[in-house]
């Protein structure tokens, strides 16, 4: 028998049954809408938490001051002023591991435009801190390397203190006051947005790092280090590099504690990217259980079918059909109905993460293989228990299914 | 031996639990082609388990059924559904007609199972069914016919095949008696004209008495086989 007209028997055998047809589907149709759009939810957050690592840099390394000890108090990290800017010449300039480095300090700090003033967080930083956290340019240009050694009083400024210091005003050129110290904006940084701790990486003002030690702080040293390892694979090396280049340059002794503390960005990126995915997989496996409940309904519906259709089938048997032919024409209809609802399911889940992501503000990813895994497991889903029903009506014997009422 | 059909020393026995029911015990027959047989006997008379035996529906527990000349009684079941397909046409007491679908598409049912492609199964069904005189009924469903063009529907059916033997379940069953005898004519039509041959069972002498052949069953046996002009048979009701 030709598919095309299985298929048109399956068709119209469910065409009777609308209702029930629908009511079968509608299982399959939640199940598959609930893994589409439970997937989605689980992939939004994690291509979020993605996209934070991102903005953090990917690769980075941060070089801590080590605690002191000084008469068995030990202080905690950063506590003491053991890292110099001459440590971060040297790492770029002695390590192979190590494609960019630049010394950062921080401080808040008020800063004044006309009759306006903000506070915001000051960063003291190198030109290659752009490249390590990849900040774009929006207008003007980052910091140069000419700007370090003049400790220039050139300022570049993320898109909130713009927006708050200037509003619609062209803040390029202009002149901010930070301590009554006069800089000049040459830059406003592109867009970064919130971290995932809820913090406005655009409320920011770079200056040279230079700059920050000299005029704003009187200090000498630097808080701390943040490097970009070569690669991914790299960035153990890196660590332990930098360790041995500056247990060497602070002339630690074997047996003595480090002074310093390298920090892996990429373990704690790691660490939420599980998170994320845990979750991604607990709701997608939920969400399969409605699936499989939705495929015991068809089960059951083809169940009631055959018993109601067994004259058809011994009717279909006594002009010839062999046990194959009803066999298909049965899993045909069951796979229809489970694929049906499988096509209408992919709508309502896609339908349903749009509308999580507009009301409930979550961003929401729909990976196209997941509507092709689910629509084949749907697929599969009817072939899987329709294959029992339809066993069942092909091995009727065709004397008992003639003569059934 | 050229017969159509054969049966040599066929027994069949149903179990009931732990009972044994000989439904037929021992029938010898040979039925050659063109004949017009009608099988009589009153209910319980093995007759139905001989018909579902001749038609490849049902297995005998002992002895041999020939139809033209291959031993049929012992192939697969799939071979049995190939041969209802080709070889038998089947007419029932409650026409068996698939619910809610046309006359035009009931008579092509047959022909989804041998793989006639659209055109030429339209076609066919068209002309079965104006050979049994429905053609101005094609897009009518069985609830929409009487009775006795739903009979009609069902004799077109079996016949849009080609097949060289029919097979009726007490096809009169359930018609009065003027539509039954249009229904019989139109059986020796097809026997007279086109060379079916037709066994048709049956409790109703009136109905027998069209065939040209009549066998009669009593206790699974063969008692009365009379190739004759129609004649009161002992049994027969």
């Amino acid at each position: 028998m030709q598919a095309f007209m299985t298929l048109r028997i399956a068709l119209r055998a469910l065409a009777r049954n609308k209702l029930r047809a629908f009511l079968t589907m509608l299982g399959i149709i939640i199940g598959v809408g609930a893994v589409i759009a439970m997937v989605a939810i689980g992939e939004g957050a994690k291509s979020t938490i993605r996209a934070q690592i991102a903005a953090l840099g990917t690769n980075v390394l941060i070089v801590l001051p080590g605690s002191n000890v000084q008469g068995g108090v030990r202080a905690g990290f950063g506590n003491v002023n053991t890292l110099i800017d001459a440590d971060a010449r040297a790492m770029a300039r002695e390590l192979p591991s190590v494609a960019y480095v630049s010394p950062v300090l921080r401080r808040q700090e008020q800063v004044v435009a006309g009759n306006l003033n903000w506070g915001t967080l000051a960063q003291g930083v190198a030109p290659e801190f752009q490249q390590i956290r990849d900040w774009q340019v929006a207008e003007g240009r980052f910091l140069h390397e000419g700007d370090m050694d003049s400790a220039a009083k050139v300022a570049v400024i993320g898109q909130t203190v713009a927006r708050q210091l200037f509003g619609n005003d062209e803040a390029l050129d202009a002149v901010i006051r930070i301590r009554n110290i006069p800089f000049r904006v040459v830059g406003v940084l592109g867009a970064k947005g919130q971290t995932g701790q809820g913090t406005d990486q655009d409320d920011t003002i770079m200056i040279p790092y230079t700059t920050m030690q000299k005029r704003l702080m009187r200090i000498t040293w630097v808080q701390t280090i943040v490097v970009k390892a070569v690669s991914a694979e790299r960035v153990d090396e890196a660590q332990e590099q930098i360790a041995a280049l500056l247990r060497q340059r602070h002339r630690i002794g074997p047996e003595r504690e480090d002074d310093f503390n390298v920090r892996n960005l990429s373990d704690i990126a790691e660490a939420a990217t599980t998170t994320a995915r845990v979750m991604a997989i607990l709701l997608g496996s939920v969400a399969s259980i409605s699936l499989l409940v939705g495929g015991i309904g068809i089960m059951n519906i083809m169940l009631v079918s055959v018993t109601e259709r067994t004259r058809e089938i011994g009717i279909r048997m006594a002009v010839g059909a062999r046990s194959r032919d009803i066999m298909l024409q049965f899993l045909v209809e069951a796979v229809v109905m489970a694929a049906t609802g499988g096509l209408i399911g992919i709508f309502f889940g896609v339908g349903s993460s749009e509308l999580i992501k507009q009301w409930a503000q979550w961003p929401t990813l729909i990976d196209p293989a997941i509507i092709a895994i689910a629509f084949l497991f749907s697929g599969a889903v009817g072939v899987f228990f329709g294959f029992y029903p339809a066993k069942k009506a092909a091995n009727l014997d065709p004397i008992e299914a003639l003569r059934y009422e | 031996m050229s017969a159509l059909i054969r049966v040599e020393n066929v027994h069949k026995t149903y179990r009931m639990g732990d009972i044994e029911v000989p439904a037929l015990r021992g029938i010898n027959l040979s039925i050659e082609r063109g004949e017009f047989v009608a099988v009589m006997g009153s209910s319980g008379s093995g007759k139905s388990t001989f018909m579902n035996i001749l038609g490849c529906l049902d297995r005998p527990s002992a002895g041999k059924y020939f139809l033209e000349n291959q031993e049929v009684g012992s192939l697969r079941p799939d071979q049995w559904a190939h041969i209802r397909n080709q070889q038998i046409g089947f007419v029932f007491q409650g026409f068996n007609l698939l619910a809610r679908t046309s006359a035009l598409e009931n008579v092509e049912l047959p022909m989804m199972y041998n793989g006639f492609a659209g055109r030429e199964r339209r076609q066919r069904a068209l002309e079965m069914l104006s050979l049994v005189g429905l053609e101005k009924r094609l897009d009518h469903t069985p609830n929409q016919l009487s009775g006795g063009q739903q009979q009609r529907v069902a004799i077109a059916r079996a016949l849009v095949n080609r097949p060289p033997l029919i097979l009726a379940d007490e096809p009169t069953g359930n018609l009065d008696s003027s539509t039954s005898n249009e229904i019989m004519a139109l059986f020796q039509q097809l026997n007279a004209q086109q060379g079916i041959t037709v066994i048709l069972v049956t409790h109703e002498l009136d109905i027998a008495v069209h065939a040209r052949r009549q066998i009669v069953f009593r206790d699974g046996v063969v008692i009365a086989d009379k190739t004759s002009n129609p004649v009161l048979i002992a049994g027969a009701n």
